[in-house]
């Protein structure tokens, strides 16, 4: 044990930035970090212990005790429900004999849940050791199990044809579909590696800048932010060294996009890198993926060389002295909240990605504190089509004030999931319509995932653009069978508590508080005021330090706006209920010391009396 | 006209709220012009005597009996006002929250180092006993509550100013400095 961990420190020659990196390839190695590594790898890198400890006990896909031979991570987001879960979990339960967040006592196998996969158009899936098993049933589960009963490695087990495209390249050998119904200038196939780089060597830096900004690009991650604008300021920000960061952590539950282009454009993406380096005047490029896309590691790393090779990566790229660039890849380890771009840094700096407080932002202090870039895939793919054909050819895409094509990941209730680059301007109802939903049928679309907005019928006139419906990707289409507060804003609210990283107080607490109200209701125990309390206490947590937390009561929020019947025909008539069960809050102390209950039985009473002192009295607080 | 009648107790809490209410110094003797008090550890009266205008409540609810005081407070008072921390999210108590109520049970009383005299390895369960509960609960989670002051304790001054502006039936003057927490 000692001599591996000691070849891994050596790989990363003992570089404390690389922490993420050791620690993935331990747990991949022994199924989990035993203990009395940590002081071994502490005392390699010259850090304390617990500096070891607190990045490994961040993400989800580290542990300290063994997680078995066989880790089976079994996707928990809402379509992976939708589509059948339950009953694939109970499979698995029932033929291995063990429950969920446990490994069997032989130590073989370990059942565990994990959020949104980024396989929501091919649900229910689990990873197997890294290994995607997308489309899931029953069946399919127990000849899982009997594969690995016979001690078949996860590879072996994929009995289904290998996807489409380059998911069958031998460096992928995936069982996943790509799923592409619409093809635009990020997807399309008329792309000609290295191209673009021809063009911008002939360019001044800031002309690249310049063309960026006239095409008007906004940032493909969510928040939408200008990436010329961007780029100047990094460039700008006075230093030696400066970092571009691809942002494919790729989180928000139901989206998928960027899994579909770092699989069939890998080669844009890196030329996009390496002109965001360009202009920004950076030699060093970091592609951030997500620890659940593992599976394309081999096939990136074979982009990266492709590149190296043709000249696209490395030193005097396009021939032109000093347009030196290299990417390399991190992997994640399970945490959404590291998408968010600070957090992210800090990750790939081998910490915890707990969100830093902004200013300084990013592109003034960003990764080992010089000035950065980070940019989604996609933003990353526009721009090498906007440096080929202008940005004056981009803006004649979409609106006015969203130029260019935003790649949809469409799930849930329609008969095409799948993947659509669509200019921005089309409505909600296109959508449906390009997708084959039944649009009699539709009760919800969730747009931009949980963060995003929960909107009904009377509002799928709206426009997908940064004015109106602002999205990252994801489309989830919900049908009138779902019934939308438990199956789906239960879900997307407590997928916020668990990814909360827990520095802000709202955050971790008031989030549990409104998921407890939520379950209150649900229960048959709400009242008017419960509704009135989630609307106030919804705000306070804009407080919070980082979109994670800020959003997190957007589910709530949004469906008590456009759903606020689904609340109230499940509230009681009356002015208060706790729902407060006396004999439930005895019941395991009754157990621990096996007595019998004797409680004083009231009649219940709880409704206030008048304030017959006080007139007005406002809140006290 | 008769004066407001008061009611305080201290349920799942330390006893600091109370020495909070004290702490008003002088104007203790203000206090019992303006009004009268019931139930209350202040005069150790054990039972509602009658109906009452105010009942400031501290700590939270731990046990059964917790429960039974509170949902009595709350039959008998008009206002019941929050006093502290625990009253309103359980406060210290509530650390033992995420730890079944098994677990803490056993290491109060068999495995703590700190037990040295229960040879027959019991964990106290005479009748007489309220049960614990399965976490500490805020009280506007069980009962519904008029109002709360927060802090830990609440200052004297933000406890007194709160009364008389109820008696006097105006708002209350809550200057920055007591409602400052650092
Ligand atoms: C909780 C959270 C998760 C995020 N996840 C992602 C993500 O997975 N991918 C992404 O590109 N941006 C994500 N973002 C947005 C990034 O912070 C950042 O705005 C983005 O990567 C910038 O790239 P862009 O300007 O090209 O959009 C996330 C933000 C938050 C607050
Ligand atoms: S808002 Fe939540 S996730 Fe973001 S920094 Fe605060 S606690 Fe962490
Ligand atoms: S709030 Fe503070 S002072 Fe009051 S009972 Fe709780 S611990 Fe004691």
């Amino acid at each position: 044990m000692d001599t591996f961990v000691q070849e891994v420190l050596e790989a990363y020659q003992r570089d404390k930035t690389r922490l993420m990196d050791i620690l993935i390839d331990i747990q991949a190695q022994f199924g989990y970090i035993p203990p009395a590594v940590v002081g071994q790898i502490a005392e390699a890198l010259q850090v304390s212990r617990v500096d070891v400890e607190q990045t490994l006990s961040f993400y989800h896909f580290f542990s300290t005790t063994p997680r078995g031979e066989y880790a089976i991570y079994l996707n928990n987001s809402v379509v992976a429900n939708m589509m059948g879960r339950a009953k694939i979990a109970k499979t698995f339960e029932d033929e291995l004999g063990c429950k969920f967040g446990e490994v069997t006592p032989d130590g073989k196998v370990g059942l565990f849940e994990t959020a949104c996969i980024g396989m929501s158009d091919q649900e229910p899936a689990a990873l197997i050791n890294g290994v995607v098993f997308p489309n899931l049933t029953p069946f399919r589960v127990r000849e899982i199990v009997r594969d690995i009963k016979a001690g078949k490695s996860p590879e072996e087990m994929l009995t289904a044809s290998y996807g489409d495209g380059q998911n069958s390249s031998p460096l992928i050998k995936a069982v996943v579909q790509n799923h592409i119904y619409k093809k635009g200038p990020v997807l399309s196939d008329d792309y000609q590696p290295g191209e673009a780089l021809k063009k911008i060597v002939q360019m001044t830096p800031e002309a690249v800048i310049e063309e960026v900004k006239a095409s008007n690009l906004r940032g493909r991650g969510g928040a939408g932010f200008p990436t010329g604008l961007k780029w100047e300021f990094c460039r700008k920000f006075p230093s030696k060294q400066r970092y571009i960061f691809c942002n494919a952590d790729e989180g928000e539950p139901g989206t998928f996009k960027d899994r579909v282009i770092l699989t069939e454009r890998a080669q844009l993406l890196l030329e996009g890198m390496a002109i965001a380096g360009y202009a920004v005047g950076a030699t060093q490029g970091i592609l951030y993926v997500r620890y659940e896309y593992k599976y394309l590691q081999k096939h990136l790393e074979e982009m990266i060389r492709i590149g190296h090779e043709k000249g696209y990566l490395g030193q005097n790229i396009g021939g032109k002295e000093g347009f030196d660039f290299d990417v390399r890849i991190q992997f994640g380890a399970g945490a959404y909240v590291c998408g968010e771009e600070s957090a992210l840094i800090e990750s790939a700096e081998g910490k915890r990605g707990e969100p830093r407080d902004r200013p300084p932002f990013p592109v003034e202090k960003g990764y080992l504190d010089q000035p950065t870039v980070v940019n989604n895939v996609e933003t990353l793919c526009s721009v090498v089509k906007i440096i080929l054909n202008g940005g004056s050819w981009y803006r004649s895409f979409g609106t006015e004030a969203s130029t260019g094509t935003k790649v949809l990941s469409v799930s849930g209730d329609c008969r095409y999931p799948g993947i659509y680059e669509v200019e921005w301007g089309f409505s909600v109802n296109d959508i449906l319509d390009m997708v084959g939903a039944d649009v009699e049928d539709v009760q919800a679309v969730q747009v931009g995932g949980p963060s995003g907005a929960c909107i009904g019928p009377d509002e799928f006139d709206r426009i997908l653009c940064y004015a109106d419906l602002a999205t990252g990707g994801s489309m989830i289409i919900f049908n009138h069978r779902r019934d939308l507060l438990r199956e789906v804003i239960l879900n997307f609210t407590n997928f916020f508590i668990e990814e909360s990283c827990g520095s802000c107080v709202p955050c971790r607490m008031l989030s549990v508080i409104m998921r407890d109200k939520l379950l209150k209701i649900l229960n048959g125990h709400g009242v008017y005021q419960d509704l009135i309390d989630l609307e106030e206490w919804g705000k306070i947590m804009k407080a919070n330090r980082c979109g994670l937390g800020q959003t997190a009561p957007r589910p709530i929020l949004t469906s008590l706006k456009n759903f606020r019947h689904l609340y109230e025909e499940r509230l009681q008539d009356k002015d208060f209920d706790s729902g407060f069960d006396l004999e439930a809050a005895i019941k395991d102390a009754c157990e621990a010391t096996q007595r019998t209950p004797h409680l004083h039985k009231p009649e219940r009473q709880e409704t206030a009396y008048e304030n017959e002192l006080v007139g007005a009295i406002g809140d006290l607080l | 006209m008769s004066k407001p009648v008061v009611a305080t107790t201290s349920l799942a809490g330390c006893f600091g709220c109370h020495m909070s209410i004290l702490d008003i110094d002088e104007r203790i003797l203000d206090l019992i012009e303006l009004v009268e008090f019931d139930k209350s550890p202040i005069n150790d009266i054990k039972t509602f005597s009658r109906e009452c205008d105010i009942g400031l409540i501290e700590g939270g609810c731990c046990n059964s009996e917790n429960v039974e005081v509170l949902r009595d407070f709350r039959k008998h008072c008009k206002t019941l006002i929050l006093v502290g921390e625990c009253a309103i999210m359980g406060g210290l108590p509530a650390l033992r929250n995420n730890i079944p109520i098994k677990e803490c049970l056993e290491e109060a009383y068999l495995n703590s180092p700190s037990v040295t005299e229960n040879e027959e390895r019991i964990i106290p369960n005479d009748d007489e006993l309220p049960i614990i509960l399965n976490k500490v609960y805020p009280c506007q989670e069980i009962v519904k509550i008029d109002y709360y002051l927060p802090g830990c304790p609440p200052r004297a001054d933000l406890i007194w100013e709160t009364l008389v502006a109820l008696i006097e039936g105006r708002k209350p003057k809550l200057d920055y400095e007591l409602i400052k927490y650092d």
